[in-house]
């Protein structure tokens, strides 16, 4: 017996917005529907959307579903989810979304969320002209062939869910849940999958920080520092350093800023020692005009 | 059983009188087992369950006949005798997987045209477990005998509910599970016919003669035991069993269109129907026969959390529309006249709310029309 949450047996037992939507012909409104899945499959959802034309918004939404207990309850999760919304916005429901309206799916069930959004999709494709067909996830090679699912499809639900076995898959799109022939075209493609993803969080890291080196520079030689700006920027430098210090029985102190000369105040251990202050000294320096200004020089005052 | 888990506790392997009270327990239990499939004691290995029995069958039929490399079964088998012979299939064995007529039931000739000389064993169900469609065992065996192969039956569902003699039949094994007869879950039995140069499975002590290695289950063989002598007893009241079956069964399909029975109605056993309701879904139908406290199934236990529709049902040809809304219904002879107008009450409100949710709510349906018909193309 699947372990449902309560919401989802409520929805089952009783559903919000089943049934159709009539297209009464009203001027201003759009009536639409998307189907997705099959017979074969097992499961099969039609979306029935009514739109308000001039607004882009969904009035109503009411489903239809050939499935099991969760697929009945992701079908009205998601027409609840979507009311009100405009077409573009509704786009962007996730199958997440769906599951944690539920209070979440066992995961052998995230299928049923899939289906739910990508009927969603299917109907405002309809109602916007764009063919199925030409809906770049339907191209790719077909991997699985007990429940038609290409390539493109598995890597989007991949991405989006954050999959990486192909257990997970057969879960969220079915696919490897019949025959089981494609399971080793599924680790291909996660794997796949998985070297993009960590090169481009690679990439994007270095992207990062050099843009942000850049405007660093950009502010540093563009605007000169204003002395506020300078001494809070100091003492974030400082407050870095300070929990290295402290480990050590040490600690520092900003004492004054004069112009470029920064006056700290060494205390504890760091201040009893004068080789080790002068490390210490050149240390913070050093830091201080990589992160602030080069032209920064670090003095050590002397507690009065 | 509960004195074997407290004050019986010894264990029968033992020397002392502990162990001495125990096996003689068991011996009882093995004489019990033995009379309701007509066997001899000696015949007779304890085993956890269905799944080891015929895991130790197909595998001991093999190692006795090493020269033969070829495996006849059926499509409908359960999984735990499918899913050995497909990595026999790896290791170099050739099967043949014989099909099924709409009915669920196997065509001899087609048996008798796969077998050679090359065949080492035929394995067959007794009946099946989600139709209960009962397949010609004698004959089986007389076809299976003419070629010098094994023939070894998984009777997991039949025994207790089918008179069996195994003295006089042409079964080499036979395997069975205590569950299905009202033992507890977790203890079964596999009879080797006497003579078979056995192989076994598991190997370690001395247990089971040698041919099944590990301690015991004995509370477990006790209530075998048991479960067996009360079903011996019982074999008078199963007309009861039936006439409770055909009255839920005749019900149902009185009161819901578009449903059907699934597989042959007479040569069937006597407690299961299996009942494809178009047009919606067996999980959904579970759901709300649970919320009731009705417990159905669909398709097997063992293999409920797949996502493709029972293989038993496709294997008969059904269509999409039945095949996935399809349940199995199992009496015993503790179900009620009662237990069953129940049943009848709830589900036609059942099947209609479903429906009444389905995009396929009739043979018209243009979509249901278009993809299944899609489907079926695709796949061939
Ligand atoms: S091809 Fe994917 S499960 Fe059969």
């Amino acid at each position: 017996m699947w372990d449902y949450t309560d919401k989802v047996l409520d929805l089952f037992y009783n559903p919000k917005n089943q049934g159709t939507i009539v297209d009464t012909n009203e001027p201003g409104i759009a009536v639409v529907f998307g189907e997705v899945g099959s017979i074969a499959c097992g499961d099969a959802l039609r979306l029935h959307l009514k739109i308000d034309i001039t607004s882009d918004k969904i009035l109503d939404a009411r489903f239809q579903t050939f499935g099991c207990t969760s697929a009945i309850a992701s079908s009205s999760a998601l027409t609840e989810l979507i009311k009100d919304l405009t077409l573009d916005e509704a786009l962007k429901i996730t199958n997440q979304e769906i599951a944690d309206y539920l209070g979440g799916l066992p995961e052998a069930k995230m299928h049923c969320s899939v289906m739910g959004q990508e009927a969603l999709e299917a109907a405002i494709y309809n109602y916007r002209g764009i063919k199925v067909e030409q809906h770049e996830e339907d191209e790719g090679t077909l991997i699985c062939t007990c429940f038609s699912v290409s390539e493109n499809k598995i890597r989007r639900v991949a991405i989006e869910n954050n999959l990486t076995t192909a257990e997970q898959v057969t879960s969220y799109v079915k696919a490897g849940g019949g025959c089981s022939a494609c399971l080793a075209a599924i680790e291909d493609i996660l794997t796949a999958v998985q070297q993009e993803t960590t090169a481009t969080s690679k990439r994007l890291a270095t992207e990062i920080a050099m843009a942000q080196e850049k405007a660093l520079d950009r502010d540093r030689t563009v605007k000169p520092l204003t002395t506020v700006q300078k001494i809070t920027l100091i003492q974030r430098v400082l407050e870095e350093v300070r929990p290295l210090l402290l480990a050590d029985g040490g600690d520092v102190e900003l004492y004054d800023v004069d112009g470029n000369t920064v006056k700290v105040l060494l205390k504890g251990a760091c201040g009893s020692c004068s080789s080790s202050t002068a490390t210490l000294k050149s240390a913070i320096e050093a830091r201080l005009q990589e992160q602030v200004l080069p032209t920064l020089v670090v003095e050590a005052v002397e507690a009065i | 059983m509960l004195p074997y888990l407290q004050e019986y506790y010894g264990n029968p392997s033992s020397m002392h009188t502990f162990g001495g009270q125990v096996s003689k327990a068991i011996r009882n239990a093995r004489l019990q087992i033995a009379t309701l499939i007509g066997a001899e004691e000696t015949e007779l290995i304890f085993t956890s369950c269905g799944t080891e029995g015929n895991n130790t069958a197909i595998r001991a039929a093999i190692a006795a006949q090493p020269n033969r490399k070829h495996i006849i079964t059926t499509q409908v088998e359960h999984a735990c005798v499918l899913n050995v012979c497909k990595q026999l299939e790896k290791q170099g064995y050739t099967v043949t997987y014989l099909s099924v007529d709409s009915q669920g039931q196997i065509d001899l000739l087609e048996l008798e045209a796969a077998l050679t000389g090359n065949t080492a064993l035929v394995s067959t169900m007794y009946a099946n477990n989600e139709t209960g469609v009962i397949l010609p065992v004698e004959k089986i065996g007389a076809l299976a005998k003419a070629y010098d192969a094994i023939y070894h039956v998984d009777a997991v569902q039949a025994v207790g509910k089918l008179p069996l003699n195994l003295q006089s039949s042409q079964i080499d094994l036979l395997t069975l599970s205590g569950h299905k007869l009202h033992a507890p879950k977790g203890i079964g039995a596999l009879y080797v016919r006497r003579g078979f140069c056995f192989r076994p499975f598991l190997l370690g002590g001395h247990q089971e003669r040698g041919r099944r290695a590990g301690t015991e289950n004995v509370a477990g063989i006790i209530g075998l035991g048991a479960a067996a002598e009360l079903a011996q007893q019982h074999f008078g009241k199963i007309t009861q069993q039936t006439q409770l079956r055909d009255r839920l069964e005749q019900g149902l399909l009185s009161t819901i269109p578009d449903c059907q029975v699934n597989g042959d109605r007479t040569k069937r056993l006597p407690n299961t129907t299996n009942i494809g309701f178009k047009y919606i879904e067996g999980e959904a139908i579970l759901f709300s026969l649970n919320q009731y406290g009705i417990c159905a199934s669909s398709g097997s236990a063992c293999t409920s959390g797949s996502l493709e529709p029972s293989h038993v049902l496709r294997a008969m040809g059904l269509p999409y529309t039945i095949l996935h809304g399809s349940i199995r219904f199992s009496l015993s002879r503790y179900t009620t006249l009662r237990e069953i107008d129940r049943v009848l009450e709830l589900m036609p409100a059942i099947v209609e709310r479903l429906r009444a949710l389905s995009p396929f709510n009739t043979d018209q349906a243009d979509w249901l029309q278009d993809r299944e018909e899609a489907i079926i193309v695709g796949s061939k």
